[in-house]
């Protein structure tokens, strides 16, 4: 298990630092310096704002600088926004966008789970078809346009709840509803094929055979087993979600991370958009290894430390 | 169960008599004919595949979108980017089948405009992902061993990167572009590809019908292309049904962003995205169609995916 983890721990690392590298050489390599565009600024202010973000020392020294800032976590300061920091836009940005993620995450495992037993339970009922109805829509329909279609019906014309900004629980209704759809479904369809797979197996029926109160054995013993595929997607979800709040706090007006990414793109905003690429990456990375680990624990018949092959 | 039936008991007494018993009549024309005609494999898939009715009605509109979007501009007496000020937000009427939007576009002609770009971007994508997951795939599975070890390792690093970040990152560098998207998209995209080709080489090498061949001397490039690869066909359709509607949302997305296709030019991400502010003072057309379109287009590879995985999985087969 130990040597398990240390093996992800490297690869991790590895695939972190390639990100880091990749974004330092992508930012690096467009032409001309991010302060061109500034009219104002003559041949001096502009070699002073050089030196002053370490454009002037030669490739290798601004990469060794910019991996130091990363270890030290300190994505220094904007260069749109002289007054704030990386770090500034990060602290303000990034609880919104967690507290979006999470109870995304919450909202979909649960309805998708639900929905998914549900369905199994029922099967080729009407239960069973409503559900997959449910899914093949929310798989179907991209977020962005859900977004849309949920604030023209639910805030402008019904007039439920609020269109935009992030205030109060009502306010994260909508976005949260519009992120977690997705999820949700994917959530549903696995569950259900999973769960429909386990309740045919032999210690089902002994279950049954012992007499044991149906909701046991669908908790205790097919949901359990049921479940192991939705841990492994949950890394993937997790990504699809984070990515997912870009667009939707766009649309919906939050002030959260992807704002200020999607904002530092248009801005052309070079650290801030390392910062925020860093950031993320490491976060989603970080996520996707917990995932890992988690699933050699949870799952009793997979030892991680044996050999992979399928 | 059928051992719980009570078999018919024969009372002791009673004698069997020979008039119980008569020969079946032998035909030789039933005997000799088989139950089913033979199929090939492909057959079999497309026969099993017809049945589902929901993958069917995928696969035809899917057929249709593609002739419109083939036909549909040119059977359109509008042209894409040329507007009419003073048509401005017309309801869909005879004159513009699905109306027209905020600078007086005629939003059939651009729809299918949008169905071009949307397509060409998801076979494209779906493309280069197998032509690079079924080479590194297949030599990963194949080699075995040391090689297989750092091919895959070399895959476990990208599958951690966070594909629309680096798609996002590219196309700040390259600068929006279509090519730049296709590119984007598939940096990352080839490994789900060459991790279920690798899975399927390794399980199918092993088989008997492989080592005869290779006692009869076959060339390992042959074995792979003879082999190997037809065996694996079916999970690598199904894959790729799934990559075409990913890679038709994530242009969508990078589109509705502002990250995608430039303004002019339709894309249904770019429809979408303009027609955000319209939908508000009630043009709902503008924005409905794009929407329709693209839900329904990822519906339909979904559903045709589905019906695919079950009617090339032959041991789902009846």
């Amino acid at each position: 298990m130990l040597r398990y983890i240390l093996k992800r721990l490297l690869i991790m690392i590895l695939t972190l630092w390639i990100i880091i590298t990749l974004t330092f050489v992508l930012m690096t390599s467009i032409p001309g310096s991010p302060f061109t565009s500034d009219q104002t600024s003559n041949e001096t202010v502009q070699q002073n704002l050089e030196k002053h973000y370490n454009l002037d020392k030669p490739k290798y020294m601004q990469y060794l600088l910019y991996l130091k800032s990363i270890v030290t976590l300190d994505f220094g300061p904007s260069i749109k926004q002289p007054n704030q920091t990386v770090n500034d836009l990060l602290g303000r940005g990034f609880p919104i966008s967690f507290e979006l993620g999470i109870v995304t995450v919450i909202v979909a495992v649960i309805s998708g789970i639900t929905l998914g037993v549900l369905a199994a339970l029922r099967h080729n009922g009407i239960i069973d078809y409503l559900a997959m109805g449910i899914a093949v829509l929310g798989i179907s329909i991209p977020n962005f346009i859900l977004a849309t279609l949920l604030i023209q019906k639910l805030a402008v014309d019904w007039e439920i709840f609020p269109v935009a900004t992030w205030a109060s629980p009502m306010h994260m209704v909508l976005p949260v509803l519009a992120l977690a759809t997705g999820p949700m479904a994917i959530i549903a369809r696995l569950t259900r094929s999973t769960m429909l797979e386990v309740l045919t197996q032999d210690y089902i029926k002994m279950a049954r055979a012992k007499g044991l109160a149906p909701w046991k054995i669908i908790i205790k013993h097919a949901l359990r087993n049921a479940l192991m595929p939705v841990i492994t997607i949950m890394g993937t979800l997790l990504a699809g979600i984070l990515t997912g709040t870009f667009v939707i706090e766009q649309i919906f007006a939050i002030p959260g991370m992807g704002k200020y990414f999607v904002e530092s793109i248009n801005h052309r905003d070079y650290p801030v958009i390392m910062g925020t690429t860093v950031f993320y990456s490491a976060f989603l990375i970080i996520m996707l290894f917990l995932v890992d680990i988690a699933y050699g624990f949870v799952d009793p018949r997979i030892k991680v430390t044996k050999k992979e092959g399928e | 169960m059928k051992s719980n039936q009570h078999p018919h008991h024969i009372a002791a007494k009673e004698q069997i008599h020979d008039d119980w018993f008569r020969w079946r009549e032998k035909d030789k024309s039933e005997q000799e004919q088989v139950s089913r005609p033979s199929l090939s494999y492909w057959k079999d898939a497309w026969r099993r595949l017809r049945k589902n009715k929901l993958a069917m009605l995928g696969l035809v509109f899917l057929i249709v979108l593609i002739i419109m979007a083939i036909f549909g501009p040119i059977l359109s007496p509008y042209e894409v980017n040329k507007g009419v000020l003073s048509d401005q937000y017309q309801a869909p009427s005879s004159e513009h089948w699905f109306g027209t939007d905020s600078h007086g576009r005629d939003v059939f002609t651009r729809t299918w405009y949008g169905a071009r770009i949307s397509l060409f971007v998801g076979f494209m994508a779906a493309l280069i992902d197998v032509t690079i997951g079924i080479v590194w795939g297949g030599i990963s599975g194949y080699k075995g061993g040391r090689t297989d070890n750092i091919m895959m390792r070399i895959i476990e690093i990208l599958y951690g990167l966070p594909y629309l970040l680096v798609v996002i990152l590219l196309l700040v560098v390259l600068g929006p572009s279509l090519s730049t998207i296709i590119v984007a998209l598939t940096v990352t995209g080839w490994v789900g590809m060459a991790r279920i080709v690798r899975g399927q080489v390794m399980q199918i090498k092993n088989y008997e019908y492989v080592l005869a061949s290779k006692s009869f001397g076959t060339k390992t490039s042959r074995i792979i292309r003879r082999n190997l690869l037809p065996n694996t066909m079916g999970p690598i359709i199904v894959q790729m049904t799934l990559t075409v509607p990913s890679a038709i949302f994530a242009e969508a997305f990078l589109s509705f962003i502002g990250l995608g296709i430039q303004a002019p030019y339709a894309s249904w991400g770019v429809m979408a995205n303009d027609s955000l502010g319209a939908i508000l003072s009630g043009n709902w057309w503008t924005l409905f169609f794009p929407a329709f379109f693209i839900s329904f287009t990822m519906f339909a590879f979904n559903v045709l995916g589905d019906g695919l995985q079950d009617a090339l999985d032959p041991k789902l087969r009846k």
